[in-house]
């Protein structure tokens, strides 16, 4: 047993990896931590106040009503964009100068800065100078992201697929392209249908980029801040307000710091039970029965 | 069932063809008959697969046609062609349970699934896969995935022929043989025409009873494996069959005085028929080409008259036989001594029975037309 224990240097090994992962993650991971059990007014005066941040978080109903919001916004956008990314990475060309083409175009809204992208919904929606607002208007229906909480949502979801579908398409695109040529012959000759080839051959072999589709897609969207906080600021009243709008509202513009903290925390375990959730669940669907 | 035909057949992968060297497949006419085992055999890069693929539709042939039973097929897609293929690399459908894989072929074309029941245990009855029906196609070995996709073939009632591109190339070497005589079984038991891909010679004349040599995306022989070995009737196929391959060497056929012609190599004398040289004078050529399979060199234990002095180079034991290699004029050649011959040494005499001795002019074999009259 005593020789086991000799040789421990390789630890040391780790110990880059280890302080790198400390500055970015643990330890400003701790300063929340710090902050979401103690009531802060300068350095020197702190008060230890245990869970009472937390429990003033859990019981805050503005919360819950962005938590709420939050979560029909992230489901929503992925019942768009992953079904609609899947075709569209189905219809894009394989081949010659439209292959290269084709990603080009679809990858031109993940290279636009985010607030950039808002400022273009903003403007796009808008009945007087956009286009898609004086199209609305011409054809007669009622549309102003501004005052109307529907219109607002729309806007919203639109602008998240339009900025986002391309990253899943993207990602199908390039799991489509490794199946071999060969699964495509052997379905012809079995004479399978179209829907047949798409069930059994291509959606298996997507799996696994769909699943770190549908992770970064959950995550992104369900932290989403810039877009909506520059098209609609939240509102109207605060029917557009996210989690992290809600959060940043009370960290910045209340400075309760101490109510935000464990507000970053409870949010932090939520996304991270959601993915855990859904990780594992796909992954037992996998598995042999 | 189907005889498989393919008429003034040529492919050519380029949009526009010039020469002969763009073509993957040159011009053949060629008939597998119907229920026959036969293995298309040929180096890599031979036209082989293009070939397969053309029969079964995954192809269009640029010139040509491919008949089945006299039918034109050229305009058919692969699934509207009764055809089955089984590719080198196992094909699957990974989320499926065994049952379902080979279910599916059945089920697209709408079989009721009381028939499916009965026709997919049958099948997985003969591949020995009825353990494994319901486990999910992904976590199978290797040559299991491999019975399945041969099994999605077999299913069909309608298959008229099942076509294998090299199907045993990811198959462990001690499971190769129990899969080879699994198939010659089900080709027994079914009667249907079957292509067997392949490049090992060993596997060709296991599996067929008759093999296709294919060089140069052409068939240069298409024979039983004892022909392919007794009789190669192109150089290539001399030198792919056997092992060793077929011995050649360039000789001269020179005119003498007497007006007879002779074969000469160096200073040696090659014995041949009055119906051979008389065949080569007219035909014209000066430089021929002889081939002598290993098997069939004779090594002499002592002194002969008839025979040639050479020189003893090395002898490789190969276990159950052994063999010689020596030279020949200058010329390395390869002789197949049985194991109970004596190792030989230094300068021996060997000779080569003329009814061995191959004469080949730009590849191909010529044989005295006196002799096929005979045979008539």
């Amino acid at each position: 047993m005593q020789t086991k224990v000799e040789n421990n240097k390789a630890w040391f090994l780790v110990l880059p990896v280890f302080l790198i992962v400390a500055f970015s993650a643990i330890i400003p991971l701790m300063t929340v931590v710090n902050y979401s059990v103690q009531d802060i007014f300068d350095p020197s005066t702190r008060y230890f106040v245990g869970t009472e941040w937390f429990q003033q978080v859990m019981l805050d109903s503005r919360l819950h009503d962005a938590l709420l919001r939050q979560f029909i916004y992230s489901f929503t956008v992925l019942a768009i964009e992953i079904p609609l990314g899947i075709c569209v990475a189905l219809m894009m060309p394989t081949k010659g100068k439209g292959a290269s083409l084709a990603l080009i175009l679809v990858a031109i809204p993940l290279l636009i800065p985010w607030n950039v992208v808002g400022t273009i919904w903003q403007i796009f929606g808008r009945a007087d100078i956009g286009l898609f607002g004086a199209f609305m208007s011409y054809i007669g229906v009622d549309y102003n992201y501004a005052s109307n909480p529907t219109d607002a949502w729309l806007t919203v979801v639109l602008m998240d697929v339009w900025h986002w579908t391309p990253l899943v398409a993207l990602l199908c695109y390039s799991g489509l392209r490794a199946i071999p040529e060969v699964y495509y012959q052997a379905a012809r000759i079995d004479r399978a249908s179209r829907w047949a080839v798409f069930r059994y051959i291509q959606l298996p072999k997507l799996t696994n980029v769909l699943i770190i589709g549908v992770l970064l897609r959950f995550m992104d969207s369900f932290m989403i801040y810039t877009e909506p906080f520059v098209l609609t600021g939240g509102g109207p009243g605060s029917s557009t307000t996210f989690l992290s709008q809600a959060l940043v509202q009370q960290a910045i513009g209340q400075f309760d710091l101490g109510p935000a903290a464990a507000f970053s925390l409870v949010y932090f375990l939520i996304i991270l039970l959601v993915c855990w959730v859904f990780y594992t669940t796909i992954m037992n669907m996998q598995k042999d029965k | 069932m189907a005889e498989i035909t393919l008429n003034s057949l040529a492919h050519s992968y380029g949009e526009k063809p010039d020469g002969q060297k763009e073509y993957a497949i040159r011009e053949m006419t060629h008939v597998w008959e119907q229920g026959g085992a036969f293995a298309l055999l040929g180096p890599s890069g031979c036209g082989k697969s293009t070939l397969l693929n053309i029969i079964s539709g995954l192809l269009e042939p640029s010139e040509g046609e491919v008949l089945f039973d006299g039918k034109r097929v050229n305009e058919l897609k692969p699934e509207e062609r009764n055809i089955a293929q089984v590719f080198q690399f196992p094909v699957v459908y990974d989320t499926m349970s065994v049952y379902d894989n080979l279910a599916f072929p059945l089920r697209n074309i709408g079989v009721p699934e009381y028939k499916v029941r009965s026709k997919v245990h049958e099948v997985a009855e003969i591949l020995e896969l009825t353990e494994q029906l319901k486990r999910k196609a992904k976590g199978l070995s290797a040559d299991q995935k491999q019975k399945v996709s041969m099994g999605r073939g077999l299913v069909r009632d309608d298959v008229s022929a099942i076509l294998f591109d090299e199907p045993l190339t990811v198959i462990d070497p001690q499971l190769k043989w129990k899969l080879r005589r699994k198939l010659k079984q089900i080709h027994e038991q079914f009667n249907i025409t079957m292509v067997y891909v392949t490049h090992d010679q060993l596997e060709a004349s296991t599996f067929a009873d008759k093999i296709a040599v294919m060089y140069n995306g052409q068939i240069v022989q298409f024979g039983t494996p004892r022909e392919l070995f007794e009789n190669p009737a192109h150089t290539f196929v001399g030198y792919f069959i056997g092992s060793p391959g077929m011995n050649f060497f360039e000789a001269d056929l020179i005119q003498q005085a007497d007006g007879t012609a002779a074969i000469r190599f160096g200073e040696y004398d090659i014995t041949a028929s009055q119906a051979m040289l008389a065949q080569l004078s007219d035909m014209q050529v000066n430089k021929i080409t002889l081939g002598i399979r290993p098997e069939f060199v004779h090594v002499w234990d002592g002194k002969s008259d008839d025979a040639f002095l050479v020189e003893v180079d090395y002898v490789e034991d190969l276990g159950t036989y052994k063999i010689l290699s020596f030279l020949f004029n200058g010329q390395m050649m390869k002789a197949r001594l049985s194991e109970d011959q004596k190792i030989p040494s230094g300068q021996i005499y060997v000779s080569f029975p003329e009814q061995w001795t191959k004469v080949y002019v730009n590849d191909y074999l010529v044989e005295p037309k006196q002799e096929t009259q005979d045979a008539n």
